[in-house]
């Protein structure tokens, strides 16, 4: 059975699977029943300094897919609401009672060394496992100068990392925004000043929808709304490419990245960690089902590690992070294009009108005895995909490699490139 | 073994309360939420085997998808472009072999969209609303005379008056709406559905209708074909087949289903209709498969039914048999009627024989007899055509196939201006979604006569 320990710039837990800071961590009451359904660490909903946030009514947007499933989600909340005292007195009591677990602290106050220095001792003092810097928060606290206002000047990621190493022994974390052009400056910053580790993303600047009836965005509050923090499935693969970018950026290579953004299961997990991500963060997920979640992530992962013979997290992190490269760097000579597998195929027509409305007109309606008969055409496909990912049937079309004789070339190399270097 | 000198024929068998659930919306409406997530299973297929199975074409994955999208009304009005009667269609549709029976969701896991609950909902949220989707074209002038007010004739009335023709409807019976109103079970349209829907049929205006009148008896089809540019015959089977046994006219408590059916559904108070205590009937269809579940909710106490063929060769679909086991309804096959005993004139047993096919596939009987002992003995065993009054005394005649009016393509009959739909044509689907769309068929081609004259 694969062993899913891990240990994380020192922070141990029974597995990778921690909750995102957030309501779900924002009480003892909520992390200690996080903690019995088995969640391997938490980190504490942010803690700022007194007098605490005040919050609206009410806070949620969504966008649902057709099933009614909340496939992404999205709030106007701030930091914890509650005083300082009270959570701090919480997290104590939570980190002695279940000494196993990861407990790590999201912090955020304003940009001052006093503020920062002022609030390190009083985490430590708790027993908690390390910090968080919460510099990704994209509304309400950016407009008072902390959260994605910071996290969006380097400079300012890079002081305050600094700060915090010099005021505390605890592990810090810096949490990224994602609302910049470049996620790697910001992570080189956290790195330079001299940040443990990174953990990515936080919420994205969105409006989720208007209300058509009162002419105003939600979540209402009182007419109005604002825009708010996007997260859930939606954008797990925007966090993707920001995790892959900072895992292989040169600069930041080996700097060790909590993934956070869209994970919902244990296929998620193994996703991110297999782009290097020492553990995970869930929120909306969990949000979305609860805390059970984490059985189906736990089992799941575990036996597919067994599957692939991975006995440890170790075995297999970071071993897609190789495979990403640059779009000049692909084979322009690969050729692969769909196939129907007509036993598994029940005839809907989607894979055709996709491909005859907006693609290459690659799959032939056809009628044989009177039933209807999706057919590839092998000359008119360009193996786009489109076709794999209508077709509601899964495994009824896969893409397969065509032998073309060729060997590898890439766009710097290839002749039709008038930019092309030099060959050599 | 000891037998009622008198038969058991009796009224008020169950409690009031009892018998309002059981004819009660044998499959309740789909609310909102319910629509929503079984809209959503529908994959928008691409030329849609569905649709190809429906005789009205609805365009089943665009009106589906307006339901998921919440554009209810734009969903109903999809249906009723192609449908009039979609309402009435979405409640009686046999769907297990139509539209249901090709969804490609049978395919990955036996199990459908469920259509027909989905095109209810959407048309009877359009018919609470007050939008009315239909508007007339400027009036033509022309006169065109309907006959019979069911499903084929309240179609093609409704395709003229939107392009701006006169139409008069002649109906024999007292209300409009065919077997809609007299003779589908009464659990598939509760409320006086079948009303409401021709009332929403007529609000489009250029409709009158003459209830009460026949023809043949108040009118003729020479004098309509005269006095109107075209004529449209919908007027259904007015006859139902005999058994042609001895006595069968005069034994008491032996019925016509298709007249019992009529009386209970017009019936204001269901308590009041006299059903017999062990009850026999005798067809494979349909109308067979109503009537004995119709009298067993009524309180009947055994029901038997009892097809000549096996159950494969019932034109009653396999999921009404299966409804009728359910309501505890005794199946019997292989078997035909060969006598009917009576006692004081009213029945009290029936003798059957057993059958077969022999070895050209011929239904034979097998001479081994058996009875059933019973109060009433329902006949369902097919209508047919009544053809007095079109042929009766015209000067020329109508041709005829299999009994049946004979029409073209465009339901256009072998009489100069005159056309004919629903189950009075040769079409061998009587459906109430082939009515409509036999009624539909012919408007149009109606129009384009009338347009060219
Ligand atoms: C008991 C029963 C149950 C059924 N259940 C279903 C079901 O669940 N689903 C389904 O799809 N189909 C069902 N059917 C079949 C369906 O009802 C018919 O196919 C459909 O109603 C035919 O429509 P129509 O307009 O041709 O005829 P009808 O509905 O029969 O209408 C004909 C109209 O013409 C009138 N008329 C008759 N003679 C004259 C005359 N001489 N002058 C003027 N008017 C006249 C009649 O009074 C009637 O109003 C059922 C049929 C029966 C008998
Ligand atoms: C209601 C809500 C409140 C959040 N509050 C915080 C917060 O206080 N501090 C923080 O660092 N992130 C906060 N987040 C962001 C999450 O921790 C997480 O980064 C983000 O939701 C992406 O993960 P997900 O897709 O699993 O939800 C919040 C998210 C939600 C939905
Ligand atoms: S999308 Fe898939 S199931 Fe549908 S027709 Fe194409 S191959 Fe068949
Ligand atoms: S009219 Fe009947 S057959 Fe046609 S789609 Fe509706 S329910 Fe199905
Ligand atoms: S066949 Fe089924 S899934 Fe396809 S369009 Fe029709 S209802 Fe939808």
């Amino acid at each position: 059975m694969a062993d899913l320990r891990s240990n994380f710039i020192g922070i141990k837990s029974p597995n990778p699977f921690w909750l995102a800071s957030a309501p779900p961590t924002d009480k003892e009451y909520n992390v200690v029943r996080a903690f019995k359904a088995g969640w391997g660490g938490v980190v504490w909903k942010t803690l700022g300094e007194n007098p605490p946030v005040v919050n609206v009514s009410s806070r949620y947007g969504a966008l649902h897919s057709a099933d009614q499933r909340m496939i992404g989600f999205n709030n106007i909340e701030l930091i914890t609401d509650r005083p300082l005292e009270v959570n701090l007195r919480e997290i104590k009591q939570v980190k002695r009672d279940w000494p196993d677990r990861a407990v790590v602290v999201s912090l955020m106050v304003p940009c001052t060394e006093e503020a920062w220095k002022g609030i390190l001792p009083l985490v430590e003092e708790t027993g908690a496992d390390g910090v968080e810097l919460n510099f990704g928060c994209p509304h309400g606290m950016s407009e008072r100068g902390m959260g994605s206002a910071v996290g969006q000047v380097p400079e300012y990621v890079g002081m305050v990392a600094k700060w915090c190493k010099q005021y505390t022994r605890m592990p810090v974390i810096v949490k990224l925004t994602p609302n910049v052009t470049d996620v790697r400056k910001p992570a080189r910053a956290a790195k330079e000043g001299g940040a443990d580790a990174v953990s990515l993303i936080n919420t994205i600047n969105s409006i989720t929808s208007i209300d058509l009836d009162i002419m105003a965005p939600t979540p209402t509050v009182d007419g109005k709304g604002t825009h708010g923090g996007y997260c859930g499935p939606a954008v797990k693969p925007i966090a993707m490419h920001m995790v892959a970018d900072i895992a292989r950026d040169k600069d930041t290579f080996g700097l060790p990245i909590s993934a956070i953004g869209g994970i919902a299961n244990w296929r998620d997990a193994a996703e991110f960690i297999a782009l290097s991500a020492g553990t995970v963060q869930v929120c909306t997920a969990a949000m979305h089902y609860g805390f059970r979640i984490v059985d189906d992530m736990i089992s799941g992962l575990a036996n597919w590690m067994d599957g692939k013979g991975y006995k440890t997290i170790e075995d297999f992190r970071g071993k897609a992070v190789p495979n990403v490269t640059d779009w000049q760097f692909l084979n322009i000579n690969y050729k692969s294009i769909a196939r129907i597998d007509q036993d598994k195929c029940i005839k809907c027509g989607l894979c055709h009108i996709a491909c005859e409305d907006t693609s290459h007109q690659a799959i032939a309606a056809q009628r044989v005895d009177g039933k209807r008969r999706y057919e590839v055409i092998d000359a008119e496909c360009v193996g786009c995909n489109l076709c794999n990912h209508v077709c509601p049937v899964p495994d009824c079309i896969s893409m397969v490699a065509v032998e073309t004789g060729k060997p590898y070339l890439n766009w710097t190399q290839d002749p039709r490139n008038p930019m092309r270097k030099a060959a050599e | 073994m000891t037998q009622s000198a008198t038969p058991d024929i009796a009224a008020g068998r169950l409690r009031a309360d009892d018998l309002a659930a059981n004819f009660d919306d044998v499959k309740p409406p789909l609310d909102r939420k319910k629509a929503l997530i079984e809209s959503s299973r529908c994959y928008f297929c691409h030329d849609a085997p569905c649709v190809e199975a429906c005789p009205t074409s609805i365009d089943v994955p665009n009106f589906i998808r307006m339901i998921n999208t919440g554009n209810t009304l734009g969903a109903a009005e999809e249906i009723l472009d192609a449908n009039i009667l979609g309402g009435m269609c979405a409640r009686v549709c046999p769907t297990e072999i139509l539209c249901e029976d090709k969804c490609v969701r049978n395919t990955s896991e036996d199990k459908p969209v469920n259509i027909g609950m989905l095109q209810r909902y959407a048309v009877d949220h359009l018919l609470q609303s007050n939008h009315r989707p239909f508007a007339r074209q400027k009036p033509t002038g022309k006169r065109v005379a309907v006959v019979g007010g069911g499903p084929a004739g309240l179609s093609c009335a409704h395709a003229l008056a939107i392009h701006g023709h006169d139409v008069t409807i002649f109906e024999a019976r007292p209300k409009l709406g065919g077997l809609n109103e007299y003779g589908i079970a009464a659990y598939k349209t509760v409320n006086d559905f079948a009303q409401k829907e021709v009332q929403f049929i007529l609000s489009i205006g250029g409709i009158s209708a003459k209830t009460g009148q026949a023809l043949g008896r108040d009118v003729t089809l020479d004098q309509l074909r005269k006095d109107f540019d075209a004529v449209f015959l919908g007027f259904g089977l007015a006859g139902v087949n005999a058994l042609g046994l001895a006595d069968e006219d005069k034994l008491s408590g032996v019925e016509d289903a298709v007249a019992y059916i009529a009386d209970l559904r017009q019936a204001a108070d269901k308590s009041k209709l006299k059903v017999g205590r062990k009850v026999v009937v005798i067809g494979g269809g349909n109308t067979a498969i109503d009537i004995s579940v119709q009298t067993k909710r009524l309180g009947a106490e055994d029901v038997t039914l009892v097809y000549r063929r096996g159950p494969e060769h019932m034109s009653a679909t396999w999921h009404e048999q299966e409804f009728a086991q359910v309501n505890g309804v005794k199946l019997k096959h292989w078997a035909r009627p060969i006598r009917l005993l009576g006692h004081n004139g009213a029945i009290k047993e029936v003798e059957f024989e057993r059958t077969a096919l022999d070895d050209r596939g011929q239904l034979v009987g097998t001479g081994e007899t058996y009875s059933i002992l019973c109060d009433q003995v329902f006949k369902a065993i097919g209508q047919k055509l009544v053809k007095d009054p079109v042929n009766g005394k015209a000067r020329e005649s109508l041709d005829l196939h299999g009994g049946k009016i004979a029409v073209n393509e465009e339901r256009k009959t072998s009489l100069g201006n005159v056309w004919a739909g629903g189950d009075c044509i040769a079409s061998g689907i009587d459906l109430t979604v082939q009515s409509v769309e036999d009624g539909k068929v012919a408007a149009r081609s109606i129009d384009r006569y009338l347009r060219g004259k």
